[in-house]
């Protein structure tokens, strides 16, 4: 049986910083321009 | 190439973090997800032929497009539904090579078929052919994205068999966040491509595809499996839940359980339910509150948002609360907030209106993201992504049901002189019959029998 943490080498560290970045940049600016177009419902 | 995407080139060693995998879903599922939004298409496509004459009506206008032989918005609505189709055949169909080839081949063949969609699409687009934007965006890409719906998931459970519904719930969030993304990205692309005589589709097709393509390549070599009998320090299986197995049963005798049947229908009832508020969210808006056409968009945005934050939101508070109850909550809250609806445009409350229907699209997107989680705790970890992929095609089904009953139900109410703003009332109470259901079929759902495990030499051919 394998047992293995969730501990990182430091490439790993790099590798995990740049993925989540990847992801969360255009996931976050999604968010972003939707909110913006959403505020329109409620705009007077 | 073929090699790098073995199963046994993409096994993760010692040290390597499982939070890489979340992301590396997360890359696939972001672009996939951009068929939710492909509707940001619809009206430029049924204006090609008025474009190019620079001829089409303005953009306020409620008339599309009058120029003969521009295609119509019911021929273009089959492009999504086609996908939507393909995605549940495909998942059912390539379940079993899925789980042999491993997440990086089968993340591979979706961004290679997802991406070469939009540009067989973006060809039939270039030359007015309507069948080849369905042969492309429908079938190959369809295909594309049934492989790339599933191909994380059986990797993500065995990475977090303490969380699987966190890890699954992350990937599928990313499904309703390609929306997110694709609707304005498409916009922008669309809008630096016009010209006086095109409206640019064909081209924002293919810089999608291209953008898509690199985008879900990073997850196709962040990905990795773990080592056979891995498990995360300190990690003990329990089988003190009833519901919560440690044996496993492979596709072919899992779909002859009633326990797969009986959840099957469960996605089917919450995705029907669910596409009951999502098609009709901007004419209800704007028919039962007056509210304007820009401001309805933003709120069929604003359900995206919240679609999306469901499924990360139930699917973790379900490895807590236990699958099984998360979907009572889903039918049962979910019967009162459809009710509800009706009455809120009798107190003529927007806000509430929009609080309920936000809260009902986060369960919308929590039926998605639990139900892998779920298949785990009744079938296992050994063959759960092949059996998510065949249960998808409640999707498929719920897909085609869903609008053709929504539509047919509210036009056969206005056919009868019932008022726009309260042709709404019927489908809702309809959806809490059918949520209703849903919960019988949840409460009757119970551990599988002995006869259906495999045995440990059964497990040792897969």
């Amino acid at each position: 049986m394998t047992t293995d943490t969730t501990s990182t080498s430091g490439g790993n560290t790099a590798a995990l910083i740049f993925a989540w970045v990847w992801v969360g940049i255009p996931l976050a600016w999604g968010v972003w321009v939707t909110i913006g177009n959403a505020a329109r419902l409620f705009a007077k | 190439m073929a090699t790098i995407l073995d199963r046994s080139h993409s096994v993760g060693g010692p040290g390597f973090n499982r939070w890489l995998v979340p992301p590396a879903a997360l890359c696939i599922h972001l672009c996939i997800g951009q068929v939710y939004a492909f509707s940001v298409f619809n009206k430029p496509l049924a204006q090609l032929l008025c474009a190019a004459q620079a001829a089409c009506p303005p953009a306020a206008a409620k008339v599309i497009s009058t120029t003969p032989g521009d295609w119509t918005i019911p021929s273009l609505t089959w492009i999504f539904s086609l996908a939507i189709v393909f995605l549940g055949l495909s998942a059912a169909v390539f379940g079993r090579w899925v789980e042999a080839a491993g997440p990086r081949a089968a993340m591979f063949a979706s961004a290679s078929l997802f991406c070469g969609g939009l540009l067989v699409g973006g060809l039939g687009v270039s030359l007015h052919v309507l069948p080849l934007v369905f042969l492309g965006y429908g079938v190959i890409g369809g295909c594309g994205l049934g492989i790339g719906y599933i191909s994380p998931v059986s990797t993500l459970i065995k990475w977090f068999p303490d969380r699987p519904g966190l890890a699954t719930g992350t990937a599928i969030m990313g499904f309703g966040g390609g929306a997110l993304i694709g609707a304005p990205l498409a916009v922008n692309l669309m809008k630096y491509y016009s010209s006086p005589t095109s409206n640019g589709v064909a081209p924002t097709m293919w810089t999608m595809a291209v953008i898509y393509f690199i985008f879900m390549l990073v997850g196709v070599f962040l990905v990795r499996v773990p080592a056979p009998g891995w498990k995360p320090a300190g990690f003990v299986a329990s089988a003190a839940q009833a519901l919560v197995t440690t044996r496993n049963v492979l596709v072919g005798e899992a779909i002859k359980t009633p326990q797969f049947w009986l959840l099957w229908a469960v996605l089917f009832l919450n995705v029907t339910a669910g596409i009951g508020i999502l098609q009709q969210a901007s004419l209800m808006v704007q028919d039962m509150f007056g509210v304007a056409v820009a401001a309805a968009t933003g709120f069929v945005g604003l359900l995206s948002l919240f679609n999306m934050g469901g499924r990360i939101f139930w699917a973790s508070l379900s490895d807590f609360l236990g699958r099984k109850r998360t979907y009572m909550i889903f039918f049962g809250l979910g019967a009162i907030l459809y009710a509800l609806i009706p009455w809120t445009k009798n107190i003529g409350s927007l806000g509430l209106f929009v609080a309920i229907c936000c809260i009902i699209l986060t369960m919308y997107g929590g039926g998605f993201a639990t139900i892998p989680a779920y298949l785990r705790d009744m079938f296992g970890t050994a063959q759960v992504g092949a059996i998510h992929g065949v249960l998808l095609t409640a999707w498929s089904c719920a897909g085609v049901a869903g609008p053709v009953l929504v539509n047919y139900i509210r036009q056969h109410q206005i056919d009868n002189g019932v008022p726009k703003a309260d042709a709404y009332s019927v489908t809702m109470y309809i959806m809490v019959a059918l949520l209703v259901v849903g919960f019988i079929c949840n409460y009757l759902v119970k551990p599988v029998a002995d006869k259906y495990y495999a045995t440990n030499l059964q497990e040792a051919t897969v």
